[in-house]
């Protein structure tokens, strides 16, 4: 009996610029599974998320199974499983942030976005999403819009950040 | 007053290598260069230096587990926690972002100190910042040869390496870091074995907080005896970076001898914002106890706080004001640490969001007398060496703190069946 065992051909998913990226980050350890996290924040850059067929391409290119490299991948905030908008904005919702009210600002942002904390506005434009502490507690609340950590936040400052992003308003 | 870690720290202009050696940067690693992996190990000891992640260990006793000598194993790590996801605790982003080079130093020292051929800063993915200025100061200290192979001619080799880690508390505990380290998913490892003897890749592995390593630039460079001084009114030594966060006017980060007073942290911080009074303060970050207003003049050192029944944790005071409800704050603290657990043992995964669910109830005025017998309860089977690593433990203090300190106020919300300071 001949049993077929699918290889993936991980060129056909991951471009030569991010396989060179993600050899290099091998380089830094003793085993190529270390090289995980860098990994998926490497093939995350293109798209913003890790679909599926680039999970397996990277776990081919680790060589790890695709299992393990999932149960890596679920573990962190900041890797995404699901598509997310142009923009990923996550509002602190840890202690010191509560106690500077920011409880006040994420009703604010949930009705002017009219999204829920994890949802992804209609046009791709927005994704809300909460985190723990950012380390920004004596400048809080805070948020982490795009990966960059915005300090000292206000109904006012939020309004006036999220009018200047791509597109404007309604962009 | 001497402030060997912040004097020269600048948010907005780090020193590049040049300026930090113009004050005197890596001279204490040229002092360690010129002794054995022993001496630098004993004036770390005659210093009295303890960790500043959390739990205070002896620094030189930690590296006195490590093997060293002819028969050792060749492949040592040296590994810097810049993990800093205790809620309330931003210090070692201020050193990374102000100071890189000092950070580096130190960990220069502490890898030579147990004889580590590689060494890696394990960074928490969300410090963007502190990720391009410390790869700046190590790519700086590369082409000076200060890393890299024969540094100095001394036939001390050492690899330098920035992780960058994506998001999650747990990768802080120092076993499960190893884990995330090594590709693995980070659930903490059981001890023994400990990481100082089969640690990283199953090699013999130091892991210390970044604050900590930031002191030994200045322990070599000036002497044990002169880094006790800085805190000659203490039981422990040298400095330590306070911070404040909470409805205070003016929060933030200072420099002072170790053993300086809640007090003096909150003074700095211009006291309380306008109309407000402390009710409570957790020490350290998150998973401290909470002390009250008649602690504030105890001193914020290691055994001064636990005698007081806290922990000193990492220094980051978290000021409670008497306009938010204490039964929400440890509603939000259990939920962070609900979310936050890896999962891997029962009590923790399953206690935690338990708690959460009875804390919300009790916020909503949905609670009952039995709830409180109930946190009580979850309080002992999430106690120490009932888990697997001390992420639940630390989860317990602030409840079982706050259940004790604010009784009046969960039993208000349990009679009136609403949260009084929501009316
Ligand atoms: C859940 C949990 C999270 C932790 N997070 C951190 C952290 O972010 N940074 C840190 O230095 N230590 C953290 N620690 C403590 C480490 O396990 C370890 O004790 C510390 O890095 C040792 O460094 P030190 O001896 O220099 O203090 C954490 C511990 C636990 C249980
Ligand atoms: S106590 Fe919590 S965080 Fe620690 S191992 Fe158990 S489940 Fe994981
Ligand atoms: S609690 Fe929000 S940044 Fe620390």
């Amino acid at each position: 009996m001949k049993i077929a065992i699918r290889t993936l051909d991980h060129t056909e998913h991951l471009s030569q610029e991010e396989i060179q990226a993600i050899e290099a980050a091998c380089a830094h350890y003793e085993q190529r599974p270390a090289a995980a996290i860098d990994a998926l924040m490497i093939v995350q850059r293109r798209q913003g998320w890790v679909d599926d067929s680039r999970l397996e391409a990277v776990a081919g290119l680790l060589g790890m199974s695709s299992a393990e490299l999932e149960g890596i991948a679920t573990f962190y905030n900041h890797i995404y499983r699901q598509p997310v908008g142009r923009h990923v904005l996550h509002l602190c919702n840890s202690i010191s942030c509560w106690l500077c009210d920011v409880d006040k600002l994420a009703d604010h942002l949930r009705e002017r976005l009219q999204l829920e904390f994890g949802q992804t506005s209609a046009d791709g434009r927005i994704t809300l999403l909460p985190n723990v502490c950012l380390g920004c507690c004596d400048k809080a609340p805070a948020m982490m819009l795009d990966g960059e950590l915005i300090e000292n936040l206000s109904a006012e400052k939020l309004d006036e950040i999220l009018a200047s992003l791509e597109g404007g308003e309604d962009g | 007053m001497d402030k060997p870690m912040t004097a020269h720290l600048d948010t907005q202009n780090p020193q590049d290598l040049a300026g930090y050696r113009d004050t005197g940067g890596y001279m204490g690693f040229a002092r360690a260069l010129d002794m054995t992996p022993a001496e630098v190990q004993q004036q770390v000891k005659d210093a009295n230096l303890r960790g500043r992640g959390g739990a205070g260990f002896p620094t030189g006793m930690k590296w006195g587990f490590v093997p060293m000598g002819q028969d050792a194993p060749k492949r040592k790590y040296l590994v810097c926690n810049a993990d800093e996801m205790e809620p309330g605790t931003f210090k070692d982003r201020w050193l990374m972002e102000g100071a890189p080079h000092l950070l580096i130093e130190g960990m220069m020292i502490a890898a030579y100190a147990i004889g580590a051929s590689r060494a890696y800063l394990f960074l928490r993915g969300e410090y963007r910042l502190c990720a391009r200025r410390l790869e700046q100061a190590i790519r700086e200290a590369e082409e000076a040869g200060l890393l890299g192979k024969d540094i100095q001619g001394s036939g001390y080799s050492l690899e330098l390496h920035l992780h960058t880690s994506a998001g999650r508390y747990i990768c802080g505990e120092e076993t499960a870091l190893l884990n995330a380290l090594e590709g693995k998913r980070a659930h903490p490892r059981s001890k023994p074995p400990f990481p100082q003897i089969a640690g990283l890749f199953g090699q013999p592995t130091i892991v210390n907080n970044a604050e900590t390593l930031c002191n030994l630039p200045g322990i070599l460079r000036r002497g044990p005896a002169w880094f006790r001084d800085l805190a000659a009114d203490s039981d422990d030594a040298g400095t330590k970076i306070y911070g404040i966060s909470g409805r205070v006017r003016q929060a933030g980060l200072w420099e002072l001898p170790m053993g300086a007073t809640a007090r003096q942290i909150l003074d700095l911080a211009g006291g309380m914002q306008d109309g407000l009074k402390l009710r409570g303060w957790l020490p350290g970050g998150a998973s401290t106890d909470f002390l009250l207003p008649e602690h504030l003049d105890i001193p914020m050192e290691y055994d001064a706080i636990a005698k007081a029944g806290s922990r000193l944790g990492t220094g980051g005071i978290i000021a409670l004001d008497d306009q938010h409800c204490p039964v929400g704050m440890v509603l939000n603290l259990i939920q962070f640490f609900a979310q936050e657990s890896c999962g891997w043992c029962t009590p923790c995964r399953d206690g935690l969001p338990w708690a959460a669910e009875i804390l919300s109830r009790i916020e909503t005025g949905k609670g009952c007398q039995e709830d409180l017998d109930e946190l009580s309860k979850l309080c002992d089977f999430m106690w120490m060496g009932k888990t697997f690593c001390a992420l639940a433990p630390g989860a317990v203090e602030p409840m079982r703190s706050g259940l004790k300190y604010f009784a009046d106020d969960f039993q208000q919300h349990i009679d009136k069946g609403c949260c009084p300071y929501r009316q």
